[in-house]
């Protein structure tokens, strides 16, 4: 079948089958590789997207559930010409990644948070995180990271 | 996974209508079938999608009664069940908030996970589950571990929820699945508490009656501290033992009873 959506911003179509998962469709027929596969169980949320302004996890959502959607992937943060946008600059700020591999996940939950939660406490923000993971970080200047993409000081938060 | 095909119908008559094919399959939001269909423990022949039917959702509180439709995510319920305000911190506690935004209250119920924490406020609320064919009450619905009153094809369109005077969930977790080990719903009403256990029982969720009866005649956790559960009746796993789960259910249901105020 044809699956046509709105993928940060540009009309895109390909075909899919029925079973043609919204990550693999990202991925292998668009083109966007800056989605990750990590568990393929929805467990670690390193395939995180926005499907109609909404988190998913990419790896458990048909890509026929998402013809005609909008859907923000991580390659849709940055401006064009390669600025980092406030959550990304302060991922790298405060050293909030080390292999990189769960950033993409990690940012745009990050971006899904600080729009329903424009200030969130530490503990706020540690329990959205807890559908990803991240095995390098502990967490800790993730947290650091996305208290200081909400302009809060990070100054207060001590590591455990 | 193996290949189906795929359907959207946009009404409930639509989606009955699909759903008589042999080997077709309703889709709710797809946080348990389809992790299910890549371990190939399902394959359907047809997946019928119902989030693209809107008479199936949103949430509506009237004359005392939460009505809640089939294809609800739980982050809308957690947002939106506000008077009721145990139902909506439950929803918001299901999963993490990537899975609350695709998995549905319809699904939840029709699947009955033994683990899963939708049942325990269907059941503790005395709730009644509406399909395309009939109302079920939530007494007669759930039949065990995965097995409920639906038949072959039968999509849960609503539930109906009365609101309590009192309520309070309380959900220990397996540390790593974040599932239910034990969780315990306590709703008051006018006529008695009901109280309802998920993540524990080997039939799946079930009511404590000594318990009710007890809170029913003395609502205060003092109430329930010479009752006890058997573990013969619960699930023993790697995770705990029967006699574990047993106690965990004692002090889930005091704390909810606390909960409450």
């Amino acid at each position: 079948m044809k699956i046509t959506m709105t993928v940060n911003g540009k009309t895109r179509s390909g075909e899919a089958e029925g079973r043609t998962l919204l990550v693999n469709f990202l991925r292998d027929t668009l083109g966007l590789t800056g989605t990750h596969v990590g568990c393929d169980t929805s467990q670690c949320g390193a395939c995180v997207v926005h499907v109609n302004g909404q988190a998913v996890k990419s790896c458990t959502m048909l890509a026929a559930e998402a013809d005609g959607a909008q859907v923000s992937t991580i390659e849709g943060q940055a401006a064009p010409d390669g600025t980092l946008n406030t959550i990304q600059q302060a991922f790298q700020d405060h050293h909030g990644l080390q292999c990189g591999f769960c950033t993409p996940g990690m940012v745009m939950s990050a971006t899904a948070l600080l729009k329903e939660n424009p200030k969130p406490t530490e503990a706020e923000i540690r329990h959205y995180l807890e559908g990803n993971i991240c095995r390098c970080t502990g967490y800790h200047n993730i947290v650091k990271a996305i208290m200081a993409a909400s302009g809060q000081d990070v100054g207060a938060i001590a590591a455990e | 996974m193996y290949n189906f095909e795929f359907v959207k119908p946009s009404t409930v008559a639509e989606a009955v209508a699909a759903l008589k094919d042999e080997g077709a399959q309703a889709l709710g939001g797809g946080q348990t079938l389809l992790p299910t269909m890549k371990q190939r423990l399902a394959s359907p022949e047809t997946l019928v999608s119902l989030s693209g039917i809107a008479e199936m959702i949103g949430v509506n509180a009237a004359g005392g009664t939460v009505t809640i439709g089939g294809a609800t995510s739980h982050a809308a319920v957690a947002a939106q069940a506000g008077a009721y305000p145990a139902l909506a911190a439950l929803a918001g506690g299901i999963g993490d908030p990537a899975v609350r935004n695709r998995g549905t209250i319809g699904g939840s119920v029709a699947n009955n996970d033994p683990a899963a924490c939708y049942p325990s406020a269907v059941l503790a609320s005395g709730a009644t589950v509406v399909t395309n064919a009939r109302e079920i009450a939530a007494d007669d619905y759930f039949q065990g571990m995965f097995a409920t009153a639906l038949e072959e094809g039968e999509i849960i369109t609503a539930i109906r929820f009365p609101v309590p005077q009192a309520a309070n969930y309380q959900k220990f977790e397996q540390p790593a699945s974040r599932f239910a080990m034990a969780g315990v719903f306590v709703a008051k009403y006018a006529d008695g508490v009901r109280v309802a256990v998920t993540g524990a029982g080997n039939d799946g969720v079930f009511r404590w009656a000594e318990a009710e009866a007890a809170l029913s005649a003395n609502f205060s956790p003092a109430a329930i501290e010479g009752l006890s559960l058997s573990g013969d009746d619960m699930i023993g796993d790697v995770h705990g033992s029967g006699a574990y789960r047993a106690h965990l259910v004692k002090v889930l249901t005091k704390r909810a009873v606390a909960a409450c105020g």
